[in-house]
Formats: structure tokens, C-alpha cells, sequence
């Protein structure tokens, strides 16, 4: 399969980690984030920090647009999927997150209409095919998912349907990274840089981290080779001393982005003043509402929605995770309360999550099961 | 969420000009390229697929030059390897 | 950094009690440091007894992962529980009055009833002669009940008794006895159908499995979830992939006559795909399965659809696939004789059994490294068998 096999080279890769190996300065230890909540399952799934020297050390970000869902807007979704004839639709990530009072999967299982989508437009279909019903599509992601959502929206409207709606939680990843970037329990040498957000802004708004902050950034695709290189361009750039964006995905990722994206995205939804991160608190202009030409796509205008509020378990440490700060097995009630089956927090639900990712795939020490699998 | 995949544009619907059928490996799919009009698309095309809609163009060359930067790795990689071999013989 | 502005008239805040539960219910355990320490912890949580916190049934409990087994546990074996239900195997072994048998069931609810390669009455033969037949026994007679919805076509379920006389005439099992209901218009999907079956053991399986055996796959994987997926017709996929259903004791016999006594477990893939079944293995016999991700067939148009909607092969149901362990001296007589037939030409040895860590499944990726595949709490692909 093209443009997927050849990034799955083990053989490159193993010149890959030589490489890297040999651009680390003996003795020093570097941390590099990985922003995108995809690039964390991929170093999972195939098992990348197997080919890391031991002082490269990857830190999970907060990149993982279902885990900064806060429980609250989990429940006023269930509340508007509970009304008199709705039919909410989500991605099949949101369905077992959970909210207040359980899940979406607990709330379908006791009634309401609530439906797997694979794309927005599938949600348009299901309002075509029920016109007597109201449709809503809860739309979650980053800049990478939002233009989507948009895109649905204007057919919508070009269709003349007065029965679909969304109930926007799309958010944006600049304010996350600087939120990063200002706490003071963090200390990182450089980001691998999120691949498909980028695809959408272009990698020109990543100039501040390397201006302002000093540290270094590759935009990186998905495929485990595409990580490797990534790093071995960051190490590269430390070694060199520099401090520049640079663009490793450059056979997807345009410098400039998606103009078209960003016009459709601009048409129909505008920055929030604030929005509620889960384990990050509020932070200002880094969400997306529907703008007021649009409203009668609004569910937030066609709904009562309560602006539930639910804090989380003290124990739940889904915001250190999500900063960076903790590992995911240093969380206290990692694989204790908190599995993947009876999850706590959406670090675990999130098939991106660090902590679904790690219990799923990395969940031993490296030597046990490069032992067992020797051979 | 971050999901996504290159497929390769085998056509563009004559009657939905917004639509395009996709392959990928073997199984097709009408993916909306309502996002990439500006890039012309073309049956031939490769495209990164996103819940449903196309968000690029895979860029066959800039594809080259990574993987010629990789293969340039392995061959260092192998040169060297081959170097250490030699470096034994006696 | 995170500022925090007044917001007016936002609801007051209030606490998740479930989550305050979970967390107060293993607040004996002491806080630890070290990695090795969690991952103990970890997989003392994981022998503890399941508990089934959920109210309501949920559509998790029906897809053959972590839910389904703590339901199965923590109601049905807690209810009936007795030494002939314990095992939790494909199918009982019975001994009656000297004659080994092995009795099973299984309950179809495939949407939708018809697709590509087969129907709901391929499945309902199919599925139960494969448990008979992958217990050790040759399967002989089966029973056929029936619930339908008022309304549902006669048309369809001609078609349905068909295909179930068919496949059974193909495994060589007669529909010995049966029931028929009908229940109002909105339920039953159409049609639901149970059937059971019992055969005669005449060949016991080889022992225990143990390190150093080695694990095959009968063909290709992923082929019946990829295939009902794409007919429910909701996803604008095409593709000329088709359900495996097929009838194995066929395949099981060739392959007891070369190695029958080399021949540990067989367990055939349905919900949950051979990752679900992997693990029962690693977990029942308490080994680790060690195996290699190149190494499964998948065929590239179920890996191109699997690719799309984002889920992995490993986890994609099967209804005519078997996972075969056998002793690692006749690994190679086995793959052979699976090859030999055509339900088994595109079977391969996937991987090895080894003594640590026990109870897990580890996979060296194609890209050389490696991870563990774990049970998924529910399926991605719902009412697929």
C-alpha cells in the first residue's frame, strides 16, 4: 500500500536509531513532547520508544481532542439526546467517555437515540432520512476535524434542512501548547509538531515557539518512520543549536495550510472567549462556537443546555497527564480504579489517550518483553 | 481523531462534482473534496482522508525526497555496517 | 495560565459519585513509585473477581471482550455456576452413561440477515458445528429455534431455511428438533435464530498448552466483521470482501489425523476477532502468546476497510477461522496439513507460547517493535454474529 508501507521499514528504521543515537550528546537528557494525540498511539502501537537511546524520553501532550472534554459537556449532550425526538450523533471515541452520571453508551442503553458516526455527513444523511426528528452531531477535534464540521454545515444550509444542528466543541491547539510551554513543572527540549492540525493552519503559527521560547518544532506525520525522522531533525537542530519550525511532513502538509479550510471554518464558527479544558482548567480563545449567521445550526441556541459543571475525582490526575507532567502509571489510580473497562478519566477512554495507549500497548517494563521476544 | 489515511482518487462523480471515489487498498469510498478544489484534483491523485473528507494532496515529490533522505540514512547505515565487516577481515 | 474569568449563571459544580466510588473502593491500595510496582498492581486488579457495576445492559456486554466476560462471570457462572460450566469453553464436555459428547448454543442476531459470502442461517449451522468441532468433537445433531418478527417476508425466511439446510448437508449434521416463535412488529430485528448441537468426542485433545507450542491461524482474518460492516450499507464503502463463514470440522479432522496428538487447543474466531481469543489462551493456561503481526493473513482489501474505519484486523470478527496451538515439534506437519484443504490453504504460523509474561499477548509489530494486545472492553463493530 503506498505511502504507508514504506514508512513501516524496519530496516530504516534501524538506521534511523543509529543515527539518533549518534546525535545525542553523551550524558545529557533530552525531553521532546509529542503534541497529537495520534502520534501517541502510533508510538504505542508500534513500539518506537524500543528504538529511543535511553536518554531521549517522549512526553504525551495534550493533543487528544476527547480527553480535554470536560464531564460537564458530556452530560449536556446526554441532556439534549434526551429530548423529545433527537437523534444525537458522535464520533465513536465520545461513546463511552464518561460524564456525571455515565457514559453516552449508558445513556443509549437506557433510551435514548444516541448513534456512531464515521463523518458529520453521515449525521446529514440520518437528518435527511428523518425529517420529523432533530438531528445533532457533536462535534469534537481540533483545527483538523473543525473544517468538516464547517463544510457540513454550509450543505446543510445550502440543502435547506431545518433539522440538523451541532453541538460544537471544537478546539484549537496554539492556546494548549502555550499552556505547556508557560507551566513551570515542564521542561522540554523541543515538540514533535502535530501533523494533521497542520495540514489545516500551515506550520507559520508554530513560529512563536521557536522565536519566543527557543525550542524547536517538527511538524511529523503518523507513520513510525516519519516519527523517528522527526526526532533525529529535532536532535539535529539542538545540536546545531537552532531553534526553527520545520516541516517533516512535508508530502501532506502544505507551509501555508488550507486556505479553503480555513475560509469555511471562518464563515461559520468563531473563537470562544474561554472554554474549559479537562485537567487544564479555562483558557481563553481556544474553542469554536457556531457564529450567529448560522445559529439555526446552533444547538446551543436550539437547546437549554444546563452548563453542567462536574469536577473531577481528586484522584483523577487526567490534567498531569495530559500536561506531561505524570506518566501514566505514576497516575494513583492507574489500573486500579482507573482501566480502560471502568475508566476514570478520558486520558483513559480516548483510543488516543496516553493512558488507554500505554495500558494497552506499552504496559511492561522493556526488558521483560524484549526478553520474551527474542527469538 | 487524528486519523488519517492516503487513498488514491479513481474518480471524480460526474454528477456531484464535490465527491470523489476513493481507493484504498482495494476498497473504495465517496470521500467529499470540497477542501482540496483548490489543488485540482485528478483521477491519479493521492489524498489524506479525514472523517469523510479529503483535507489534502499527497505530494509525490516532497514523498520522494523523505524517502530518499531515509534510504540515504540506511545506506549510511549500511555503508558503515559494511565498513565495520570489512574492518575484521584480516 | 488557565485564566478564569466569572461566568454567570453557570450551574454549580457537583462531583461524578460514581467515579468518587471507584476511587474510595481502592484507596487501600498504597500509592507506589516504581513502574514494576503498578504493573503488579495492575495485574493483581485484573485476577481480582469482575464486578459489574452497570445498571443496564449495554451493547459492550455483547461483544465477546472484557464486558461480556465480567457479565458472564459475575451472573451467569455466579448463578449456575457447577464443574461442567466452569471450563467457559466453545462447548461442555459431557459423559454420559460412557460416551463422550460436547454440547453447545449459540444465539444469532446478525444485521443485516443477508450479505456477501452467506445469512443469518449459514451463520446459525455454521457457528455451532465449528464449536462442536473445535471442542475435539464430530458434530452430529443440532437444534433450530426460531424468533420472528409479525411481519417479517416467508420469502426471507425460505431463504434462511435454505441456507441452513445447506450448510448443514455441507457439514454433515442434521436439524434434529426445533422451536418457532413470533413476537410483535418493532422487535426481533426480523429474525433471531438459536441453535445448539451436541457431538461425539472420539479424539482427545493433547494436553495442556505450554511454552515452546505453537500457535497457527487457519486463513485469513477479519473477512465476516468487514463484510457485515459494509452491507449494513451505512458507510459508502464498496468492496468485493466476503463473510469466511464456513463449516470446519472438516478441517478439523484432516488436521487431528496428521498431528491429532500434538494438537492442544482450537478455538474458532468469531466476536472479538483471534486478539480475543489469543487472550483467552494466555489467560486460561496462564502463558504468554508471543506472536508476530506480518505474520497474520489479512487480505488487502479487509486491511484497506479496517484502515478506514480506524480499527485493527485482530480485533475483526471471523466465522470460518480457527486459532490452532499445537506442539511445537509437529508445528510444521500441522501448518502442512491445515494447507491441504481449502478452507485452510491461507493458514500460517503466526506465533510461539512462552512462560513469561503469563496471561498476556505480545506482538512484535512489523516495524520491530512490540506491544501487548489486550482484550477491548466492547467491540467497534456491533451485532456482527
Amino acid at each position: 500500500m503506498r505511502y504507508v508501507d514504506e514508512y513501516r521499514d524496519a530496516d530504516k528504521a534501524r538506521a534511523l536509531a543509529a543515527s539518533i543515537a549518534s546525535l545525542c550528546e553523551p550524558g545529557r537528557q533530552y525531553k521532546f513532547m509529542e503534541v497529537c494525540g495520534g502520534h501517541t498511539h502510533t508510538i504505542y502501537k508500534h513500539g518506537l520508544e524500543d528504538y529511543l537511546p535511553e536518554n531521549v524520553t517522549l512526553v504525551h501532550g495534550p493533543g487528544c481532542p476527547v480527553c480535554v472534554i470536560p464531564m460537564g459537556r458530556v452530560d449536556d449532550t446526554i441532556h439534549i439526546a434526551e429530548q423529545d425526538d433527537v437523534i444525537m450523533t458522535s464520533f465513536g471515541d465520545m461513546m463511552r467517555v464518561p460524564g456525571g452520571r455515565g457514559s453516552f453508551f449508558d445513556s443509549k442503553a437506557a433510551g435514548a437515540d444516541i448513534r456512531m458516526v464515521y463523518s458529520p455527513l453521515d449525521a446529514l444523511k440520518i437528518a435527511r432520512q428523518n425529517p420529523d426528528k432533530k438531528i445533532v452531531f457533536m462535534a469534537i477535534g481540533f483545527e483538523t476535524t473543525a473544517p468538516s464540521t464547517a463544510m457540513t454545515v454550509l450543505r446543510a444550509k445550502a440543502e435547506g434542512l431545518t433539522n440538523f444542528s451541532i453541538f460544537c466543541n471544537h478546539v484549537t491547539i496554539l492556546p494548549a501548547i502555550k499552556a505547556i510551554l508557560d507551566s513551570p513543572d515542564l521542561r522540554l527540549d523541543g515538540f514533535i509538531g502535530p501533523g494533521h492540525v497542520s495540514t489545516v493552519i500551515g506550520c507559520r503559527p508554530y513560529d512563536f515557539i521557536a522565536r519566543e521560547y527557543g525550542k524547536p518544532l517538527v511538524v511529523a506525520g503518523f507513520e513510525p518512520l516519519d516519527i523517528l525522522q522527526s526526532i533525529h531533525m529535532l536532535l539535529s537542530q539542538l545540536a546545531e543549536g537552532r531553534s526553527e519550525v520545520e516541516n517533516q511532513y512535508g508530502r501532506v502538509v502544505p507551509w501555508e495550510g488550507n486556505l479553503t479550510a480555513l475560509k469555511v471554518i471562518n464563515e461559520t464558527m468563531e473563537l470562544r472567549p474561554y472554554f474549559e479544558w479537562r485537567g487544564l482548567g479555562f483558557i481563553s480563545h481556544s474553542a469554536l462556537k457556531v457564529r450567529d449567521t448560522f445559529a439555526a445550526f446552533d444547538a446551543e441556541r436550539i437547546f437549554e443546555i444546563p452548563g453542567s459543571r462536574v469536577a473531577d475525582p481528586k484522584a483523577c490526575q487526567c490534567g498531569e497527564v495530559l500536561k506531561g507532567v505524570l506518566k501514566p502509571w505514576e497516575c494513583k489510580v492507574f489500573g486500579t480504579a482507573c482501566t480502560p473497562e471502568t475508566p476514570i478519566g478520558t486520558c483513559m477512554v480516548s483510543s488516543e489517550g496516553a493512558c488507554a495507549a500505554y495500558y494497552n500497548f506499552g504496559r511492561f517494563t522493556r526488558e521483560r518483553v524484549q526478553e520474551a521476544t527474542r527469538g | 481523531m487524528c486519523l488519517g489515511i492516503p487513498g488514491e482518487i479513481v474518480e471524480i462523480l460526474p454528477d456531484q462534482p464535490d465527491l470523489a471515489k476513493v481507493d484504498v487498498s482495494g476498497v473504495r469510498r465517496n470521500i467529499n473534496i470540497g477542501l482540496i478544489t483548490d489543488d485540482d484534483p485528478q483521477p491519479g491523485d493521492w489524498i489524506l482522508i479525514h472523517v469523510g473528507f479529503a483535507l489534502s494532496k499527497i505530494d509525490e515529490a516532497e514523498a520522494k525526497a523523505a524517502m530518499d533522505f531515509l534510504e540515504g540514512i540506511g545506506q549510511a547505515y549500511a555503508d558503515e555496517i559494511e565498513a565495520l565487516m570489512e574492518s575484521r577481515i584480516e | 495560565m488557565a485564566e478564569r474569568p466569572l461566568i454567570e449563571g453557570s450551574a454549580p459544580e457537583r462531583s461524578a459519585d460514581w467515579a468518587e466510588a471507584a476511587v474510595r473502593e481502592h484507596a487501600h491500595v498504597e500509592t507506589v513509585s516504581r513502574e514494576e510496582q503498578v504493573l503488579e498492581r495492575i495485574d493483581r486488579a485484573r485476577r481480582a473477581r469482575p464486578r459489574l457495576r452497570e445498571q443496564n445492559i449495554t451493547l459492550s456486554h455483547g461483544a465477546g471482550g472484557k464486558a461480556t466476560q465480567t457479565l458472564i462471570q459475575a451472573v451467569f457462572l455466579h448463578a449456575f455456576r457447577n464443574p461442567l460450566l466452569e471450563p467457559l469453553d466453545d462447548g461442555a464436555r459431557l459423559s454420559i452413561d460412557g460416551a463422550s459428547l460436547a454440547f453447545t448454543t449459540d444465539s444469532y442476531v446478525v444485521s443485516p440477515l443477508f450479505f456477501p459470502g452467506g445469512d443469518i442461517g449459514d451463520l446459525a449451522v455454521n457457528g455451532t458445528v465449528n464449536d462442536l468441532a473445535v471442542s475435539g468433537a464430530e458434530p452430529l445433531h443440532l437444534s433450530a429455534g426460531f424468533i420472528l418478527e409479525e411481519g417479517f417476508p416467508v420469502a426471507d425466511l425460505k431463504r434462511i431455511v435454505a441456507s441452513m439446510r445447506d450448510a448443514a448437508a455441507a457439514a454433515g449434521v442434521q436439524i434434529v428438533t426445533g422451536d418457532t416463535k413470533v413476537v410483535q412488529r418493532g422487535k426481533a430485528d426480523g429474525c433471531y435464530i438459536n441453535t445448539a448441537g451436541v457431538g461425539a468426542i472420539r479424539r482427545p485433545l493433547g494436553g495442556d498448552v505450554r511454552p515452546g507450542d505453537a500457535v497457527l491461524v487457519s486463513g485469513p482474518i477479519g473477512e465476516h466483521g468487514v463484510t457485515v460492516m459494509l452491507a449494513r450499507g451505512e458507510l459508502d464503502i464498496e468492496s468485493d470482501v466476503t463473510s469466511d463463514t464456513a463449516p470446519l470440522n472438516g478441517l478439523v479432522a484432516t488436521l487431528m489425523d496428521a498431528c491429532g496428538g500434538g494438537v492442544r487447543r482450537m478455538r474458532d474466531a468469531t466476536r472479538g476477532g483471534v486478539a480475543t481469543i489469543l487472550n483467552e489462551v494466555a489467560a486460561d493456561a496462564g502463558v504468554a502468546v508471543v506472536v508476530e503481526e506480518d505474520a497474520f493473513p489479512v487480505r488487502p482489501d479487509v486491511r484497506g476497510a479496517c484502515e478506514l474505519l480506524g480499527i485493527d484486523p485482530l480485533y475483526v470478527a471471523c466465522e470460518g477461522r480457527m486459532v490452532v496451538v499445537v506442539s511445537g515439534d509437529v508445528a510444521d506437519e500441522a501448518l502442512s496439513a491445515l494447507r491441504s484443504h481449502p478452507l485452510g490453504a491461507g493458514a500460517a504460523l503466526v506465533g510461539r507460547i512462552k512462560d513469561d509474561p503469563p496471561g498476556l499477548v505480545l506482538l512484535k509489530t512489523a516495524f520491530g517493535g512490540t506491544r501487548i494486545v489486550d482484550l477491548l472492553v466492547g467491540d467497534p463493530l456491533p451485532r456482527i454474529c
